[in-house]
C-alpha cells in the first residue's frame, strides 16, 4: 500500500509539483498560497524562489517553460491581477515545458481585500482552470495540470480556495518522475508576440480551446456520480464536499476542469435529473455558462454570491432545516497588531501628531481600527504611495501634508518602488513612511530582496531601501527606530513640514521574528500607578486594567518592546530582563 | 455514514496554539486508521483575533469544517471564545475550557464589556469541564504549554489510550520541548 500522509492542500500541491518533475518555481507570498513555496523548497532537485511580485514570478516561470522545463508560479487571487499582463499573453504563446500556476481564491475574506473569482480570469485569458476538492486531489491535479499544459500547449491554472489550501487531508505519496527537458529552439512565431505572430497565436488559442472543451467531456476529472435522479448537482472544489455531506444519495456532476466546460457531459447530466442545481462559491460562473447553453438550472437564486459556503447553507436552502442555533451575543475579537509590534509605536506617534495615512497591504493595515485609527485607505499592494500622490494632486500640499503613506518593506519591494519613482519624477511633495520590519510579516515571515536571505535559506547581499530611495533623487531619506518615540516624532514633524518629497524608513524588526526578540518583559508597580491610562493609548493587548483600575501586564503576551514604559510619566512601568 | 464522523473544534485567541493542538489530534486519528480532515486559520485572523480549527475523523470525512450544533467536543483556550462558539456543540457535546480571560480590543478600549460568569452560565446549558491551565503551566515552569495541559484534559473525553496521545505529542512538538510537553499532557490528563 502506498504511504499516506496528512497534508495541507498547499503541502499536497507542493508534493504534486515535485512528483511531476517541476524544476523551477517562483512566487510572492500571499495568504492562502504561501505554504506551497515553503513546502516545495524542502524537496531536492527543485529551484524555488521568492520573487518581488507575482508578475515577476510568472515571468520567471514563463522563461523556464520556454527554455524547456516544467515550471510553476503561485499567488493569491489578487496576485493574478499583478501577473495578468504576462499571463494573458503567455496564453497565446503556450508552453515548451509545462507551466502551471496555482491561484488561491479567498471566499469569506479570511485575509484579503476582495473576493474575486479566478475562474473568470481563466475564461478571459483563455487559460484552462482545474479545481481539486481535497488534499488528495490537490496532489493528483497538480500532476495532471502538467499533462494538460503540454498536451494542449497552454499554461494551466490550478485554482484553490482558502478552505482547501488550509485544510489537511490524506495524501497518497508517489515518486518523482522528471520528464526529459525539452530542447529550446528559436521560434519567433511562437515566442515573440509582436502583432504578426500574435495573430497566428490567437487562432491557435481558439482551436486549442475548442479541442480541450470537446475532450473535457471524457476527461476523468469531470465525472458523473449517478444517484437519485430527482435532484442533480453540478459542483466543484470544496463545494462538492458540502453536497456529498448533505445529499449523499443525490446525482452529482463533479467538475475537475472548471474551464472550459464539457457541454455534452452537462447536457447528458441535465437530461438525467428532474431538478438541476448548480452549487458554486462566489460568481455564478457555471450557472451563466450552462444557461447560455440553453439548459435550465437553479443556482444563485438559491445561494448567495458572497462569502464562504457550508453544508449548513445547503441544508437550509434546500431542506428548509435551520440547524444553525444562534450564538451568544459577545464582544468581537478582531485581529490586532501583536504585542511588541513596531507598527504600534509608529501609529502612536502619527496619531499624537494628528497625521493620517494612505495605507497598504500587510499587518499594518490593522492601524485602521481603534484605538489607533490612523490608516484611512487600503486598496492593493503598493497603492499607499500613489494614493498619497493623488491626494496631493487633487487638493494641493496643504491638504496632503496631513497625510503620509505607510508601506511595509516587502510591499515596497513588491510594487511600492514604481509609485515612489513616480512621485519623484512628477515632483510631488509628501512623506512616505516605509515600515521596515525586515520581513514579510502578515504571511508568516518570508524573506525578500531587502532582507538578505532567499527562500532556500541562502545569505545574499540585501538590497538597501535607503540607497534605492536615494537613487530616485529623493534628498530627504531618514532611517529611524520607531520605538525611539521622541526622535521618531521629531523626524515625522520635520519631514512632513517640508515642501518636498521625503522618505522615513522606520526600522525595527517584527516582534515575532526569530533571533530578534527583546530580552525583556514589562511589569507595573501598583504603588506608583496613577491609573491615568496613558499606556493604554497604543492598544497593546498585553496592557490591560485590573478591576481596581491599575495597569496589569500579561507576562505571557508581553514581548518587551518597552513602548508602554516610555508612556508612563510616573515610572510605574519598568522592563525587567528575562 | 454522516453520523459516524466525530467532530472536534479548538477555539482560542490567535497565538494560543490552536494549530499545534489540532495537528496533534490529526496525527492521533491518522495513526488510529481513520480518515481525517483538519481545517485551520492562517493569515490576518491569526493576529490576536478569534481563531478556530476543526478536526473531523471517521470512516470517510467529507467537509473539513464543523458547523453549528455538530461538535462532539469543543476545546476552548479562553472563556470568551468558549462562549462565542458554544452553540457549535451537539446537545450531548462536551466543552473543555481553559479558565483564562484575554480582553479583546473592544473591551480594552471600553467599547464593550467582558461578560461575567461565563463558565457558570455555560454550565447551565452544556457539559462543561474547566481548568486553570495557565496556573498549572506556570507550576511546570513554562506558561506556553498550557494548551497541551488543556489537550490532556480533553483526552479524557476521547476514546484513545494515554500512550497513543503521548506518542503524537512527542511527534508534533519541537525536539527540545518534548519533555515539558509530555509533563504538561500528563498534568492535564490526571487533573480529571
Amino acid at each position: 500500500m502506498a504511504e499516506k500522509e496528512l497534508m495541507l492542500g498547499n503541502e499536497a500541491i507542493a508534493r504534486g509539483l515535485w512528483e511531476a518533475g517541476v524544476k523551477v518555481s517562483a512566487a510572492y507570498p500571499g495568504t492562502p498560497s504561501t505554504e506551497i513555496s515553503e513546502a516545495l523548497v524542502k524537496y531536492d532537485d527543485v529551484y524555488a524562489e521568492w520573487s518581488p511580485n507575482e508578475k515577476v514570478a510568472c515571468e520567471v516561470a514563463i522563461g523556464a517553460s520556454i527554455a524547456g522545463v516544467r515550471s510553476f508560479a503561485c499567488m493569491k487571487h489578487v496576485g493574478l491581477n499583478v501577473a495578468a499582463d504576462p499571463m494573458y499573453t503567455f496564453s497565446y504563446i503556450g508552453v515548451n515545458g509545462g507551466m502551471v500556476l496555482t491561484v488561491a481564491d479567498d471566499p469569506g475574506l479570511y485575509s484579503s481585500q476582495n473576493e474575486q473569482d479566478t475562474r473568470l480570469i481563466g475564461r478571459a485569458a483563455h487559460i484552462p482552470v482545474i479545481e481539486p476538492s481535497d488534499s488528495g486531489e490537490a496532489k493528483e491535479f497538480a500532476k495532471l495540470a502538467y499533462e494538460i499544459s503540454e498536451k494542449y500547449d497552454t499554461p494551466v491554472i490550478l485554482r484553490t480556495t482558502t478552505r482547501l489550501a488550509h485544510s489537511q487531508g490524506m495524501v497518497e505519496l508517489g515518486d518523482r518522475v522528471v520528464p526529459e527537458d525539452k530542447p529550446y529552439s528559436r521560434d519567433i512565431k511562437k515566442y515573440c508576440m509582436m502583432p504578426a505572430s500574435a495573430i497566428g497565436r490567437h487562432h491557435a488559442v481558439v482551436l486549442r480551446e475548442e479541442r480541450l472543451a470537446e475532450d473535457a467531456n471524457t476527461l476523468e476529472i469531470n465525472r458523473i456520480e449517478k444517484g437519485d435522479n430527482k435532484i442533480g448537482f453540478i459542483t466543484s472544489g470544496i463545494a462538492y464536499q458540502y453536497v456529498k455531506e448533505i445529499f449523499p444519495e443525490a446525482s452529482v456532476l463533479k467538475l475537475g476542469l472548471v474551464y472550459p466546460l464539457p457541454e455534452k457531459l452537462i447536457r447528458e447530466f441535465a437530461e438525467s435529473v428532474e431538478r438541476l442545481i448548480v452549487f458554486e462559491e462566489l460568481e455564478p460562473f457555471f450557472e451563466t455558462e450552462i444557461k447560455a447553453m440553453g439548459i435550465k438550472c437553479e443556482g444563485k437564486d438559491l445561494f448567495t454570491l458572497e462569502g464562504e459556503y457550508s453544508a449548513n447553507l445547503l441544508r437550509k436552502a434546500l431542506k428548509g432545516e435551520d440547524v444553525a442555533t444562534k450564538g451568544a451575543e459577545v464582544p468581537n475579537r478582531p485581529p490586532i497588531l501583536c504585542p511588541g509590534c513596531p507598527h504600534r509605536s509608529t501609529y502612536y506617534v502619527l496619531k499624537k501628531l494628528g497625521i493620517n495615512a494612505c495605507g497598504d497591504i500587510g499587518c499594518y493595515t490593522l492601524g485602521a481600527v481603534p484605538p489607533l485609527s490612523v490608516v484611512d485607505t487600503t486598496v492593493c499592494m503598493g497603492a499607499s504611495i500613489s494614493t498619497l500622490h493623488g491626494f496631493e494632486k487633487a487638493k494641493g500640499h496643504d491638504f496632503a501634508k496631513n497625510f503620509v503613506a505607510v508601506i511595509g518593506d516587502s510591499t515596497f519591494m513588491h510594487t511600492g518602488i514604481n509609485s515612489l519613482v513616480n512621485m519623484s519624477y512628477n515632483q510631488v511633495h509628501g512623506t512616505v513612511i516605509i515600515l521596515d520590519n525586515s520581513t514579510t510579516g502578515m504571511t508568516g515571515h518570508q524573506d525578500h530582496a531587502a532582507t538578505g536571505k532567499t527562500l532556500d535559506g541562502r545569505e545574499v547581499p540585501a538590497i538597501s531601501i535607503y540607497k534605492l530611495c536615494k537613487a530616485m533623487n529623493i534628498e530627504n531619506v531618514v532611517e529611524v527606530n520607531p520605538f525611539d518615540i521622541e526622535e521618531f516624532e521629531r523626524v515625522v514633524k520635520e519631514e512632513t513640514g517640508r515642501d518636498a518629497l521625503s522618505v522615513i524608513i522606520a526600522c525595527a524588526p517584527c516582534a515575532l521574528l526569530k533571533g530578534q526578540k527583546f530580552p525583556y518583559k514589562a511589569e507595573c508597580d501598583k504603588d506608583k500607578c496613577k491609573k491615568c491610562g496613558a499606556c493604554l493609548k497604543p492598544g497593546c493587548p498585553a496592557v490591560t486594567k485590573t478591576e481596581e483600575g491599575y495597569i496589569k501586564i500579561d507576562e505571557t503576551m508581553c514581548n518587551g518592546c518597552g513602548l508602554c514604559t516610555k508612556l508612563c510619566k510616573f515610572d510605574a512601568l519598568k522592563l525587567y530582563e528575562v | 455514514m454522516e453520523n459516524t464522523t466525530k467532530n472536534i473544534m479548538i477555539v482560542g485567541v490567535g497565538g494560543q496554539g490552536t494549530l499545534l493542538t489540532s495537528r496533534i489530534l490529526g496525527s492521533l486519528m491518522l495513526d488510529a486508521g481513520y480518515d481525517v480532515k483538519l481545517s485551520e486559520v492562517h493569515g490576518m485572523a491569526q493576529r490576536g483575533g478569534s481563531v478556530v480549527t476543526y478536526v473531523r475523523y471517521g470512516e470517510k470525512v467529507r467537509e473539513p469544517i464543523v458547523e453549528e450544533g455538530q461538535a462532539d467536543v469543543l476545546i476552548a483556550f479562553e472563556r470568551l471564545e468558549a462562549l462565542r462558539y458554544a452553540h457549535f456543540l451537539k446537545k450531548d457535546g462536551v466543552l473543555i475550557v481553559n479558565d483564562q480571560r484575554i480582553d479583546p480590543m473592544p473591551v480594552v478600549t471600553g467599547a464593550a464589556k467582558y461578560p461575567e460568569n461565563i463558565i457558570e452560565e455555560l454550565k447551565k446549558k452544556y457539559t462543561v469541564y474547566s481548568i486553570d491551565a495557565m496556573a498549572e503551566a506556570k507550576k511546570l515552569g513554562n506558561p506556553k504549554v498550557f494548551n497541551v495541559i488543556v489537550l490532556g484534559m480533553a483526552a479524557r473525553y476521547l476514546d484513545f489510550e494515554e500512550e497513543e496521545w503521548l506518542r503524537c505529542v512527542r511527534a508534533k512538538v519541537p525536539q527540545k520541548l518534548i519533555d515539558i510537553n509530555v509533563r504538561a499532557f500528563k498534568a492535564g490528563y490526571q487533573s480529571v
